[in-house]
């Protein structure tokens, strides 16, 4: 195996994988009630097309796409609609969902494969990923059909899957790329057709070695599975591609910029699902995990299930839960509940112990420069912590650096995780994004 | 359903177990191999010297902290400590207790809490004190005590000896050289120097080798990169290698210019300040090759013997602007498509 590939910056955590790497997936069991958001994917909106007391299907339509970037939402269990009504969504504001109530029957829709995927035209494919409600399952939620149309100008030369997984805790990737390993495959050679691709890479890291192996036997000379040094934000797209193939992709750009595609592990999988099985994108695997939680485990869990729901079933909290974050620990966003559906983003529940709650106060900044190694984009976290916590703004836009920074800033936290001072500055850059974002509306 | 109610924070939900506490006191460890040295070479002068600047540098930064309204506590962080330590290593082992006392009050209050405390002071508290008690108390501040071991050495590296109370004090090997030119000394020995137990001068600056196991120490755990230290030393090697290749009668050998005097201190501990050096990798090394510079011209052509305090604080001095000039270029900015 030649050396693993990495990017510059970025940090060391403790990865606590071993609390669920091992754990084979598990079919979580038929949820009694589902709230599914309209609004699981980056752009707008999807619109509902059913009504209270309609019957559904599990796989059928129940709203539509909003937009061309946007995608639909498919019923994830069979039974009664009761109602379209705001739940807690896991990104905090309360947004519309549909609920279901189940028949318990799990009856599903006719599924409509594609026939022979590989010598279609692509549109085809694209349609059936595009219907499926296919969006990006590694957090960011793009939909993956746009993914697949580039513009005609951008000439894309590879794609990659990120088999990466670099958040702390997580295994849900590692798990597919080992149970999963020649869905997964096809899958990905199937978007790599339908871009016109023939450089495939899987992007892995060194610490998931048996995923490695089934990964490199079944993509054989079709592709290059990539080693990865073990590192954070290893998985955050433009690091991935700049560890592969030394491109950097501009800030503000999309990663065709530099030729490049990226694809999550679970992505591929509902691709694969999608096209030749004919399945709506109705569940995904769930890496529920942390110190809190009784028995760590991977579940297949369909969306709509409350969080509450899928830890009872998995045995429970431990006496000393007390935080929840829906993510990993370095992304992952706290939630004060756990009545909150999981959705097509949530690849991690993390529950964390009253223990592993720290309160630190922050101090003045003592340029040390830690912040500044571990940024994986090459930012200067230092200055702009101390310009954001004394509120000159001013400065920040003088200096130009409110668009190249503050916009490719993508939160990974690495400065806030080094620093020896505790200062907060991914809050600190949330505060002056949101600043940011106030003055273009007003222009 | 039942559901359950949880705590709510910002990510990231884990951190590094790293402090300011932490990294002061290994600052401050880094620096005892050097004081113990100090203390078998000058005896109890040494610990008097080096406990009343640590103990008075905390108890002002206590009496600071409390007069802002601030937490007191934070007053022992280390960094008093570590400035405490690094100004009493700077003087020499005779030193009165009331400079001592002077020393600290003006590193700890004027050069450091006035400015906003700990991070926001421009200049290194240890080395403006020391610098300030340079020109106050030119005397105290350049009289010598012999180390053990060289008190009944009367003649010195050609230089004579004066005794001054019960202690003989002499030159300091860079002193020596400055007033004789090379050729006066040939005892000056750079094994003595880099061991430095045979060499008078600071009570911290005359054993290169406890102040590298330190500055080892101090590498191995990330605290301090190469970067400030190397250029500074290198650029000291090589423009003294040149002076000296070019007149070897009067410029002393590179080797001399490395372990005399306080540049091996000053490039690791205190050039390496985090508060008052550039942040940048690029803006260290100029930083590093400025100190170089100016501690080299002083010290060969200037009116001082040693110019390491001066030049660092020099260069502080432009670390805004180096700052400034070195913003690396941010990710995606560097190489796009090839």
């Amino acid at each position: 195996m030649s050396k693993a590939k990495t990017f510059k910056g970025g940090i060391h955590p403790s990865y606590n994988k071993h609390l669920s790497e091992h754990k084979e997936i598990v079919e979580a069991p038929l949820p009694k009630m589902v709230a599914l958001p309209l609004s699981q994917h980056i752009g707008a909106p999807a619109n509902p097309i059913v009504k209270r007391k309609d019957k559904v299907k599990s796989g059928q339509l129940i709203a539509e796409a909003g937009g061309f970037i946007s995608a639909p939402v498919h019923a994830s269990i069979s039974g009664t609609i009761k109602g379209i009504e705001p739940v807690e969504h896991p990104l905090g504001k309360k947004v519309d969902a549909i609920i279901i109530e189940s028949d318990g029957k799990d009856e599903w829709i006719d599924l409509n494969p594609v026939d022979n995927p590989f010598d279609v035209d692509p549109d085809t494919i694209k349609n059936k990923i595009k219907e499926a409600g296919i969006v990006g399952l590694g957090g960011a939620t793009f939909p993956s059909n746009v993914k697949l149309s580039p513009p005609e100008d951008k000439k894309i030369e590879f794609i990659i899957l990120n088999g990466a997984e670099c958040e702390p805790y997580l295994t849900t990737d590692h798990r597919l790329m080992v149970e999963k390993t020649e869905e997964i495959v096809t899958g990905l050679k199937l978007a790599a057709q339908v871009l016109g691709v023939n450089k495939i890479y899987i992007g892995i890291e060194t610490n998931k070695p048996d995923a490695i192996k089934k990964m490199e036997k079944k993509i054989g000379n079709d592709g290059q599975v990539v080693p990865l040094q073990v590192k954070y934000p290893q998985g955050s797209e433009k690091q991935l591609i700049s560890a592969i193939t030394g491109r950097e992709t501009p800030p503000t750009s999309l990663p065709m910029e530099v030729g490049a595609v990226v694809f999550n592990v679970g992505t591929t999988l509902a691709i694969y699902e999608a096209v030749f099985k004919g399945k709506p994108l109705v569940e995904r695997v769930v890496t529920l995990t942390g110190h809190g939680i009784k028995n760590p485990g991977n579940f297949r869990t369909r969306f709509g299930t409350y969080v509450a729901e899928l830890v009872d079933f998995s045995g429970g909290y431990k006496e000393d839960a007390a935080k929840l974050v829906l993510g990993g620990p370095m992304m992952g966003r706290a939630v004060p509940t756990d009545g909150i559906p999981i959705i097509k983003g949530t690849g991690g529940i993390l529950v964390m112990t009253q223990s592993e709650l720290i309160v630190r106060e922050y101090s003045d900044c003592i340029r040390c420069g830690k912040c500044i190694e571990a940024c994986p984009n090459n930012h200067n976290p230092q200055l702009l912590g101390i310009l954001i916590e004394q509120e000159k703004f001013d400065k920040i836009s003088d200096e130009q650096l409110e668009e190249i920074v503050l916009d490719d800033c993508f939160e990974c936290g690495s400065c806030t995780y080094v620093c020896p001072a505790h200062r907060p500055m991914v809050q600190f850059f949330q505060q002056a994004k949101s600043y940011y974002n106030n003055k273009k509306k007003k222009r | 359903m039942k559901t359950r109610s949880f705590i709510v924070s910002g990510a990231p939900h884990i951190h590094k177990n790293s402090s300011i506490h932490k990294i002061m006191w290994n600052v401050f460890a880094a620096l005892l191999p050097a004081s113990f040295v100090s203390v078998y070479a000058f005896g109890m002068d040494s610990v008097r010297v080096l406990g009343v600047s640590v103990i008075s540098c905390i108890f002002l930064e206590i009496i600071a902290l409390l007069f802002m309204g601030r937490n007191w506590k934070a007053a022992f962080d280390g960094s008093a400590a570590v400035t405490g330590l690094l100004l009493g290593l700077t003087l020499p082992s005779g030193i009165s207790t009331g400079i001592i006392l002077v020393g600290a009050i003006v590193a700890i209050i004027i050069a450091k809490q006035v400015f906003g405390g700990l991070g926001n002071n421009p200049f290194n508290p240890a080395l403006t004190s020391r610098v300030f008690l340079l020109i106050a108390f030119p005397g105290p501040l350049t009289t010598w005590p012999l180390p053990r071991g060289l008190e009944n050495i009367k003649n010195f590296m050609g230089v004579a000896t004066a005794k001054t109370g019960d202690v003989i004090t002499t030159a300091t090997p860079l002193g020596a050289i400055k007033e004789n030119a090379v050729k006066a000394m040939p005892s000056i020995q750079v094994n003595d120097l880099f061991l430095g137990i045979h060499t008078p001068g600071s009570i911290g600056e005359i054993s290169a080798l406890a102040l590298l196991i330190g500055a080892a120490w101090l590498l191995y755990k990330k605290i301090i990169t190469w970067h400030i230290p190397v250029a500074t030393i290198l650029t000291v090697l090589a423009i003294s290698l040149l002076t000296h290749l070019i007149s070897p009668e009067k410029y002393a050998d590179p080797f001399f210019h490395l372990f005399a005097g306080g540049l091996i201190i000053g490039a690791f501990f205190m050039a390496t300040d985090y508060v008052t050096a550039p942040i940048f990798n690029k803006g260290k090394l100029i930083y590093g090759i400025g100190i170089g510079v100016l501690t080299i011209v002083i010290r060969l052509w200037g009116g001082y013997p040693e110019g390491v305090s001066f030049a660092i604080l020099l260069m502080n001095s432009t670390t805004p602007l180096i700052d400034r000039f070195t913003v690396p270029k941010p990710f995606g900015f560097r190489k796009a498509r090839n």
